[in-house]
């Protein structure tokens, strides 16, 4: 186990050694629970680093699933007349053919497309991939523990997680197709199964992945919590947290708040399918049939899936806040501007977004007095996130900036949230909903502010994080064509959609030709197409650095390469189970000392020179 | 289950991981049934309400899991005194009063057809049957906890250990909170029908 990285000891070496404590760890023997045989390191592992990684690599191919899925629909709409039939040997039979052989995408097809892309992107990658990767990756090694409170609830966190996926992927090869009814799988069509062709066996099997995928949602987030309250190293204040755990902290409570509400409306959902019972229907008719479902409301239904719905997108947001924090301070070689203010703008958005659900649901018969509750708080929601956009640039401001691809990703982070946080403000006014609700403008505004934002968050941290996961970097001259390329892609993907959205185009929408006024867009309909096969095509360049990296990426040879404070960057280059050798190191000042008393960076395990104070304690 | 926390914690003095876990467990659960129950005061305000009075035996039931919860407190207490043999019977107790309180929920039920509010009547009905049933379903799952509690308490010799008084001190929290919540729901569906 004991194999010395710098010989001699290097200086942080002695000081884990002579400041940080004992807590015996090496005493027990651990080998054969943990990393004794390959199933038990890289498959049933309960390492968290090993996990992280699980959820990152089970992350990539769901993104690459949902992309491809995005990339059918939007040949749909870019090229609604052009012969689809090339695609019957992937589609087979979802491929339909008219008597002259031109082939077409089939409408059911289509809807399934769209509510798959969404959920999988939504709870696969954004949730599972991007604050599973990096909770788990980040805050034992940040906090100075030598693992999760309980690796082994760690480990079934991560295997519901992947029985949530194959659930939904065998959904996908049902004869009657996925489920098709959108990712908020509102009622009637997701209480009915013989709503539609995906309200049957695809929406049972949604909804056992769901489940499943809510039940590690609560096993991780508890498992965060406890983590980052209770094992926390000596000297480790909460105030001495990097910003990456406070988001992830925050973030692990709102999944446990708000998920239960999902599961109870699930519940229900359940009892109207399979049961008979109302709770969601009333007065329905399928086929000149009536129904004998009589006094539900379908619109409980949408009050408890926003009331997950809404947090949810702040769980997706602000990991990917947390690990641009730190990765433009790193970058920047300057303090985070404000941490304070960060780490309190952090709880005002968790705090408010339990409050503002009903905004998503404006247009569907919440009474308008109501409405101006809901819109009050949304548009409060801009002031802690314009806290943070300011730290962000005031960080950058005057700091000696070294454009990697993960401090680029950062800055594309900024400038995104930017972007799509303006358009926030005209969707949180109840009275521009009236134009604006279901068009391409909310498409446009939620993919650039949750979609490509947290994505660049990701990116960012896997850029930066990368090393500490592999022992390897990935190459650089890639990663710069990957940013670049993508966002100026996603930019040309998703602005021209703002004007669709304005006109009143709506979204999921699988034709427009009985529309004359919406004809006009079809030539930005095929530009916004051909822009979203270019990005997709940029992230399988991503993937290839990726996978490429892990085996033939260059060596790390340092511990620091980045020359960043945090903890994560004082364990051997390649870490073992338990994370330190030897002790653990204690801490002894705030994770952002760059750039102070002549020295570039100063390691958060370095003791405070006589007279000097922590710069965190103001 | 892990050395590491255990270590970490009777240094540093704080509450224990573990305890902490259930804490958040069971903060999750509540949110769960708060749904629930907002759900059916929003639902009843919207009119197409059937008024019923709930049937008498979920009284029983409640007195049954209270009776529970407090044997299940004094086996816990009697095994920190080392009384193995007060220890052991008032964990059997709290477990037969546990499938009490299952099976008494599930004559609620037949009684709650008996006075004709079968499942589809109308939501008001239909809610009490998702909650209480939810709810059972939480039971069953600290009734699976008192079983292996019990197993572990008959077969293995008596000792009385931190780790032990640990694993007692999780299942008792979460057996009071189901109690509970049980206790809050009866009083909710007794006096908001």
């Amino acid at each position: 186990m004991a194999h010395v990285e710098n010989n001699p000891m290097s200086e942080e070496d002695i000081l884990i050694k002579e400041q940080g404590y004992d807590d015996h760890f090496h005493d027990h023997h651990h080998g054969d629970k943990y990393q004794s045989n390959f199933i038990t390191t890289y498959i049933f592992s309960q390492d968290h680093k090993i996990i992280a990684r699980q959820f990152l690599i089970t992350g990539i191919f769901w993104a690459i699933i949902g992309g491809l899925m995005s990339l059918i629909f939007r040949l749909q709409l870019g090229f609604p007349e052009e012969n689809m039939a090339w695609l019957r040997p992937v589609l087979g039979r979802w491929i339909t053919l008219n008597d002259a052989g031109v082939g077409s995408i089939a409408p059911e097809f289509y809807y399934a497309m769209v509510t798959m892309h969404g959920t999988i992107i939504v709870f696969f990658v954004l949730t599972a991939g991007l604050s599973g990767t990096f909770s788990n990756l980040l805050i034992p090694l940040q906090v100075g523990a030598r693992d999760m409170a309980s690796p082994f609830l760690n480990m079934l966190s991560y295997w519901f997680f992947f029985l949530a996926g194959v659930v939904m992927f065998i959904s996908l090869f049902l004869s009657t197709g996925p489920f098709s009814g959108g990712w908020t799988a509102y009622p009637p069509l997701s209480a009915l199964p013989q709503a539609s062709t995906g309200s049957g066996a695809g929406m049972t099997l949604w909804l056992v992945s769901l489940v499943l995928f809510v039940v590690s949602v609560l096993l991780g987030g508890i498992n965060y919590v406890t983590t980052v309250l209770n094992l926390r190293t000596k000297g480790m204040t909460m105030w001495r947290m990097p910003l990456t755990i406070w988001a992830f902290f925050v973030t692990a409570i709102l999944g446990i708040l708000s998920f239960p509400v999902l599961a109870s409306g699930f519940f229900l959902l359940v009892f109207d399918r399979g049961l008979g019972t109302s709770f969601f229907l009333n007065e329905i008719f399928i086929g000149g049939q009536a129904l004998d479902h009589v006094g539900g409301s379908p619109i409980l239904y949408q009050h408890m899936f926003w009331f997950l719905g809404h947090p949810e997108v702040y769980i997706i947001i602000l990991p990917a806040m947390g690990i641009v924090s730190e990765v433009l301070s790193v970058h920047a070689r300057k303090p985070i501007f404000g941490y304070k203010a960060m780490v309190y703008s952090i709880l005002a958005i968790a705090f408010l977004s339990f409050i503002v659900w009903a905004h998503h649901m404006f247009m569907s018969g919440v009474n308008p007095f109501i409405s101006n509750f809901f819109v009050v708080f949304t548009l409060i929601i801009a002031v802690p996130s314009a806290v943070k956009v300011f730290n962000w640039i005031a960080t950058l401001y005057g700091g000696n900036i070294r454009f990697t691809s993960a401090s680029l990703f950062g800055i594309g982070f900024v400038s995104m949230f930017i972007s799509g946080g303006l358009t926030g403000i005209f969707l949180g006014n109840s009275a521009l909903d009236i134009q604006l609700h279901d068009t391409y403008f909310v498409v446009a505004h939620f993919h650039i502010v949750m979609g490509i934002a947290a994505f660049f968050g990701m990116f960012a941290g896997v850029y930066n994080w990368f090393p500490k996961m592999f022992g390897r970097f990935m190459n650089e001259t890639l990663g710069r064509i990957h940013f670049w390329g993508t966002v100026v892609g996603a930019y040309a993907i998703f602005w021209p959609m703002h004007y669709l959205g304005m006109a009143g185009v709506p979204r999921r929408y699988y034709k427009f030709d009985v529309f004359e006024s919406f004809g006009q867009f079809s030539q930005m309909n095929k530009f916004i197409t051909v822009a979203a096969i270019f990005v997709f095509a940029l992230q399988i360049l991503f993937v290839i650095n990726f996978f490429y990296s892990i085996w033939k990426g260059k060596k790390m040879t340092t511990k620091n390469p980045w020359g960043a404070s945090t903890l994560e960057w004082t364990t051997p280059i390649h870490t073992g189970h338990g994370n330190w050798e030897g002790n653990i190191p204690s801490v002894h000042r705030w994770p952002y000392d760059y750039g102070k008393d002549g020295k570039e960076f100063i390691s958060q395990i370095q003791p405070l020179a006589e007279g000097e104070k922590d710069a965190g304690d103001h | 289950m892990n050395t590491m926390a255990v270590d970490q914690e009777n240094k540093r003095n704080k509450i224990h991981p573990q305890k902490f876990a259930v804490w958040l467990a069971c903060g999750s659960i509540t949110m769960m049934f708060t749904a629930l129950v907002s759900s059916y005061i929003v639902r009843q305000a919207s009119g197409n309400w059937l008024e019923f009075r709930l049937p008498g035996i979920f009284l029983l039931s409640t007195i049954t899991i209270l009776a529970s919860s407090a044997a299940l407190h004094g086996s816990y207490i009697a095994y920190g005194r080392g009384k193995e043999g007060l220890y052991k019977s008032l964990l059997l107790l709290a477990l037969l009063l546990g499938f009490g309180f299952v099976i008494s929920q599930y004559e609620g039920w037949l009684a709650l057809q008996s006075i004709g509010v079968p499942l589809k009547t109308n939501p008001s009905g239909d809610f009490v049957y998702a909650i209480s049933g939810l709810h059972a379903a939480h039971v069953l799952g600290g009734i699976v906890a008192l079983t292996i509690a019990s197993i572990r308490a008959f077969s293995l010799p008596f000792k009385v250990t931190a780790r032990r008084k640990l694993r007692q001190e999780l299942t008792l929290t979460y057996w009071h909170f189901v109690d509970l919540l049980w206790v809050y729901l009866f009083f909710f569906l007794t006096l908001y029908s």
